[in-house]
């Protein structure tokens, strides 16, 4: 009953939005020649629009039972934190250049992959150091969130077999434990900005939004992945060979435009090209991405993260049954 | 539930699918789904317990090995969820379940005290308070900055037992940990446990060493494959379970 009822306040909603983009054609976005498409974004906007009003809602009403969640969290918010700090040093603690390998890496990867691809295959692009650095700092960024996420709830084991925690804390340290090296890629991109003369534009400021886009997609697809390894560790092999092929459909050092036109549907039904492509238009190119690459963007993250947080809601309690 | 009550079990039961070995991979799990093996065998590893400990109370559990005493525990600690009937807990609980559980043996002393003190919900700011007690306690104050991989394994264990209980909890779990340490440590938790409990915590210890269960509980439950054979002053139920 109560779920016919946000389908009913959803489907109003989203109707009511899509008559208003046919009123005023020219509100979101422009209008091109092909109306299907038009029809399509329409559709899409107007639902999405629908959907995170209509969820805003079910939260205001369900406040009393997400509180005591969300409560938990702010008390074991000095977890997350240790968790992080926990990740950071052990990671570095080891190695003679310490710290200083968050910046390395990053670069030497780009200098490997531009000696390659400059000398062995040649693609038309403009600047190729920063052009391959900017889309590879988005996908390893994704890449390493999930791929920590997912073991980060089996090596927690022992704490999960012994003490009550919200498991859901460790992929988010892992996440964020990511975000801190993506933030150090992040500084040497704009390193060889510097040293490649490239131009730098105040648009660069907006680069948290598509890096929160990214943030959240991947906390979403960390959730699952946590979960889903934990009854199948197969997962963990089957995720790295689907990593490897994601690399070849991400322009990452390649450019779309090499792409034949009846291929390129495939392309953008890759999330990470769309958050990419996002990163690049402020961090690079000095513009602003249009409201449909925000709400593409912002469609998938949530969704992503939403089916994230009900996959791993669902599971959590048959956790300690298989670690 | 009153406001005397620490902790009320009602009806729980706990079911365990038993499958001879554990289905880890796709492979294994697709042979098993065509041979039809993935029905499992049922084990219930507790079946209708019913117990109210009171607030203050020590409070004991006895039994053979596989009586269901740490799966009670673990259900009181809310790491496990009962299959069926509801456990309600008044209060905070540090759970002594196995001592350093949150250790990390690459970091040193000093930040695994930060670390288990976030485990059981404590902010940074609250560990700063207490922790040269800690260490105090401990008597780690020669090893504070050493990886406790290097630690020996009754350091590891004074440790773990001084960090959970420095701040009063409300409820106190303890599993068999009074074994670890040598006799001089060994005393100098039972004094920390007197202390506690004194002070108003109510404690639910398991041990196989009767003597210790006489002399700290006020009631025991006695389990035996599960089930709840007798409840009542601890003398009275020890002296029937050891001449059983």
């Amino acid at each position: 009953m109560r779920k016919l009822k946000y389908i009913l306040l959803i489907a109003t909603v989203g109707l009511l939005m899509y008559l208003l983009q046919l009123k005023i054609p020219n509100l979101f976005f422009s209008i091109e020649e092909n109306e299907v498409w038009n029809s399509a974004r329409r559709l899409i906007l107007a639902f999405t629009v629908s959907i995170l009003f209509c969820g805003a809602i079910a939260a205001v009403i369900n406040w009393k039972k997400i509180r005591p969640y969300l409560s938990k969290l702010y008390k074991f918010r000095s977890l997350l934190y240790q968790l992080v700090k926990r990740d950071f040093k052990a990671k570095y603690k080891r190695s003679f250049l310490g710290i200083i390998w968050t910046i390395l890496n990053p670069l030497l990867t780009m200098l490997v992959l531009t000696i390659v691809f400059s000398s062995l295959f040649r693609f038309d692009i403009e600047n190729f150091p920063v052009y391959l650095l900017s889309g590879q700092l988005i996908f390893s960024f994704f890449s390493e969130a999930t791929t920590l996420s997912m073991g980060s709830i089996l090596s927690a084991g022992s704490l999960i077999k012994k003490v009550n925690l919200p498991k859901y804390i460790f992929p988010i340290s892992k996440v964020l434990s990511s975000l801190i090296n993506l933030f150090f890629s992040f500084l040497a991109l704009i390193i060889v900005m510097v040293i490649t003369r490239a131009p730098f534009s105040w648009t660069m400021l907006l680069a948290p939004l598509p890096i929160l886009y990214t943030l959240l997609f991947s906390l979403g697809v960390g959730l699952i992945l946590s979960a889903a390894v934990v009854f199948f560790r197969d997962m963990m092999y089957l995720y790295n060979i689907f990593l490897t092929i994601l690399v070849y459909l991400t322009p990452i050092f390649y450019p779309i435009s090499i792409i034949p036109d009846r291929f390129r549907f495939l392309v953008s039904l890759n999330p990470i090209y769309h958050f990419v492509e996002c990163f690049r238009t402020v961090a690079i190119y000095g513009g602003i991405p249009t409201l449909w690459q925000n709400v593409v963007c912002c469609l998938m993250s949530l969704a992503s993260l939403l089916a994230g947080l009900y996959v791993f809601y669902k599971k959590q309690d048959r956790f300690i049954l298989y670690i | 539930m009153t406001s005397e009550t620490a902790i009320k079990i009602d009806n729980v039961s706990m079911c365990f699918n038993l499958s001879r070995d554990r289905v880890d991979s796709l492979k294994e799990y697709f042979i098993r789904l065509v041979k039809r093996q993935l029905f499992y065998d049922e084990f219930w590893a507790l079946r209708d317990i019913s117990l109210e400990i009171k607030k203050g109370e020590v409070f004991g559990l006895v039994g053979l090995n596989g009586a269901g005493k740490s799966t009670l525990l673990k259900l009181v600690a809310g790491v496990l969820k009962p299959t069926k009937g509801t456990i309600m807990v008044n209060g905070t609980i540090a759970p002594l379940i196995e001592l350093g559980a949150g250790f990390d043996p690459e970091l040193t002393a000093r930040e695994n005290v930060y670390l288990n003190g976030a485990v059981l919900g404590y902010s940074s700011k609250t560990m700063d308070k207490y922790f040269d007690e800690i260490i105090a306690f401990s008597e780690l104050q020669d090893f504070v900055d050493v990886p406790v991989k290097n630690f020996s394994s009754g350091m590891y264990a004074r440790l773990g037992f001084a960090i959970a209980t420095i701040i009063k909890p409300d409820i106190l779990i303890v599993d068999e940990i009074l074994a670890v340490g040598d006799y001089k440590f060994q005393e100098k938790c039972k004094h920390r446990i007197n202390e506690l409990m004194s002070g108003g915590t109510t404690v639910l210890l398991v041990s196989h060493n009767i003597d210790t269960t006489k002399r700290f509980c006020h009631r025991v439950a006695w389990l035996d494959k599960g089930r709840l054979i007798e409840v009542g002053p601890a003398k009275e139920i020890c002296e029937k379970y050891e001449g059983m």
